[in-house]
């Protein structure tokens, strides 16, 4: 590093800017360097600035077909006939709302508990173990999540867990049916479940980050008040990072509404429109992991294309807005310091 | 455990608790305040518990599988036959390290442009802001991309398609450690080396480069471990192969793609391979996380 200082001045051929006697060299040597790697830098930052851009225009493109022919009735219809071609995309969005809204369900308030266990209840030399561990769930592969839900996670949720809530709460009225029928093991649910586990090291991690941001001016304030340890998060943390958690928990719902392979595995892909969040239902990312290799025909590549575009755009809104909030707590943050 | 709580909850009450030892509000508050945080450590006992059920039935059920050497230097088998995971495993490093060598550089000298240049104009602040979404975007969107792109203007699967598709998935986390990392170096280091005469492309590669360099190491192997278990972009565009094959022009065999057809088939013996490599591509990827951590701290 500092060899790397010291250096400097003898490769460099720069004394010009010195040591010039006639003083035709109002500048350093070679301009022309720094120009060609200045704009080197602009290139693949250009580049970066156009994937999303490309990404779109190609999905737009690649579903022309269906755009034409259905127009924004794809949305909302619910048929799905590779044989008659005729689609519709609802019965996988439907699916992929719903298995998010389980995820965020179950996530939300377990990631809170993590991150206010990791920021205020921690021993400090448990801080960076635990906190470790957790952030390794967001790097276990999502196929490994799949196959563990699949093998291990369904079979035990099918025995147990299922028809302890169908007979809990599958007898209530109206809210019931969403506990109705037969325990497969898949569903919605299960895929719910496991995305629920996947989201909570996003979640948490953002969590954490913000509530490290609330100044302990504020924290001991509160505390000198005679305020519990609940009080002060619930009191004085999670408003003053009120902005930054809703955006950590938009990045969870964008992980989720996008995760595919351990949806795919659990969700039963059936192409079905049901009350019941134990049926085996759809979601965009798994209808294109089981269909795409096996499409025929231009109408059905573009319906599944157009699906795709559907999942982008969606993803593609809640994150923009995640990272505006984040980015308005992040400037509320300088204007108070 | 029980000791934390009560430790943190007899220091936030401490100061209070001449005031408290009679009052029943007081009492009740802290009997609420005991009873959620004793909630939020279940919450973590909850996370921590799906992470152990995961790596134990991983290490129970692909333990015997990593065992087999000819898991390493035998093919994937037709169902029925005896077999390993040679070419999917070939298949993986290969594109794995196309994919980490095309993105790399790209990410690196975009989020240079970020740190370095990125002061005025509005390029830097847009970029930075969806490079972020790309970072969380569907990886099974980018294949559909690639797909779209690439695979349907040529016409064939191909290791190259997936390598590419794998580059995308590296810039954005590239370009978001190098740009953090590079904003990380004090401007005295640059300031110096600007006063010594230094060209700018000089203390950049020489100086800031130098001193951030753990830290964009870190980033890469990050995109490394992130891009190794990918399956979804895989699916479209490097598909999968039942044979040996180096062509980057054909489709080859990966371990995402192989782990989820044997899983998703119902035969024994390839569910076990399956495992095997799921233990396989886990393991790598745990390994290359904490070595990142490891580093990243040595330096901090």
């Amino acid at each position: 590093m500092h060899a790397a200082t010291l250096n400097v001045p003898e490769t460099a051929s720069s004394a010009t800017v010195i040591s010039d006697p006639r003083g035709t060299h109002p500048r350093r040597s070679a301009p022309w360097m720094d120009t060609a790697f200045r704009w080197l830098t602009r290139f693949f930052a250009l580049l970066v600035f156009s994937i999303l851009a490309a990404i779109l225009a190609s999905l737009v493109m690649g579903s022309q077909p269906t755009l034409a022919k259905y127009g924004f009735s794809f949305i909302w219809s619910e048929h799905w006939n590779p044989v008659t071609e005729e689609f519709g995309a609802l019965v996988p969005i439907f699916g992929t709302v719903v298995t998010s809204l389980i995820a965020m369900l179950i996530g939300v308030p377990v990631s809170f508990g993590i991150a206010l266990f990791l920021t205020e209840l921690s021993p400090p030399w448990l801080k960076r173990p635990l906190g470790t561990a957790i952030e390794l769930l967001a790097a276990v592969p999502s196929i490994i999540y799949g196959m563990w839900g699949l093998f291990v996670f369904a079979p035990l949720f099918q025995s147990y867990i299922q028809p302890a809530l169908i007979a809990s709460l599958g007898g209530i009225p109206f809210f019931g049916a969403l506990f109705a029928g037969p325990p497969l093991g898949i569903g919605m649910l299960t895929a719910g479940v496991i995305l629920s586990i996947m989201v909570i090291p996003f979640i948490t991690a953002v969590m954490r980050d913000v509530f490290e941001l609330v100044p302990s001016l504020l924290k001991e304030s509160a505390y000198g008040l005679g305020a519990t340890t609940w009080e002060v998060v619930w009191r004085v943390v999670l408003p003053y990072t009120k902005v930054g958690v809703i955006g950590g928990i938009m990045l969870g719902l964008g992980r989720a509404l996008g995760e595919t392979m351990a949806v795919t595995f659990v969700i039963g892909n059936a192409h079905r429109l049901a009350t019941s969040l134990m049926a085996p239902g759809n979601s965009i990312a798994s209808a294109l992991a089981n269909e795409f290799t096996e499409a025929v025909g231009d109408l059905y590549f573009s319906a599944l294309i157009e699906l795709g575009l559907i999942l982008f755009l969606i993803t593609t809104i809640v994150l923009a807005l995640s990272k505006l909030l984040l980015m308005q707590l992040a400037r509320g943050e300088g204007a108070q310091t | 455990m029980s000791g934390a709580v009560s430790s943190a909850a007899a220091a936030s009450g401490g100061a209070a608790s001449v005031i408290a030892a009679s009052n029943p509000l007081y009492r009740s508050r802290r009997r609420v305040n005991f009873f959620l945080l004793a909630v939020s450590s279940l919450a973590l006992a909850f996370g921590l518990f799906w992470l152990a059920w995961i790596l134990g039935t991983l290490l129970y059920e692909g333990g015997n599988a990593l065992a087999r050497a000819a898991l390493y230097y035998q093919m994937t088998p037709p169902p029925g036959g005896d077999g390993g995971l040679a070419n999917a495993i070939a298949g993986s490093l290969i594109m794995v390290t196309v994919g980490t060598l095309v993105g790399t550089p790209v990410g690196i000298l975009a989020g240079t442009y970020l740190a370095e240049f990125g002061r005025k104009g509005w390029l830097a602040g847009a970029t930075r802001f969806l490079n972020d979404i790309l970072l969380s975007a569907p990886s099974i969107v980018i294949g559909l991309f690639v797909y779209s792109v690439y695979v349907a203007k040529v016409g064939h699967f191909s290791a190259w398609a997936g390598s590419f598709a794998l580059a995308l998935l590296v810039v954005p986390v590239v370009v978001r450690t190098t740009d953090d990392m590079l904003r990380l170096v004090p401007n005295s280091l640059r300031e110096a080396a600007m006063a010594l005469g230094c060209p700018v492309w000089k203390m950049i590669t020489f100086v800031t480069y130098r001193a951030a360099r753990t830290g964009i190491v870190t980033g890469i192997l990050l995109a490394v471990a992130r891009i190794s278990g990918e399956t979804a972009p895989l699916l479209f565009t490097s598909l999968n192969n039942q044979f040996w094959s180096a062509n980057m022009n054909a489709p080859m065999a990966n371990l995402p793609v192989v782990i989820f057809q044997f899983a998703m088939s119902p035969y024994e013996d390839w569910h076990r391979l399956a495992w095997g490599g799921a233990a396989l591509i886990t393991l790598a990827v745990l390994v290359l996380n904490i070595l990142a951590r490891a580093l990243f701290r040595k330096t901090n």
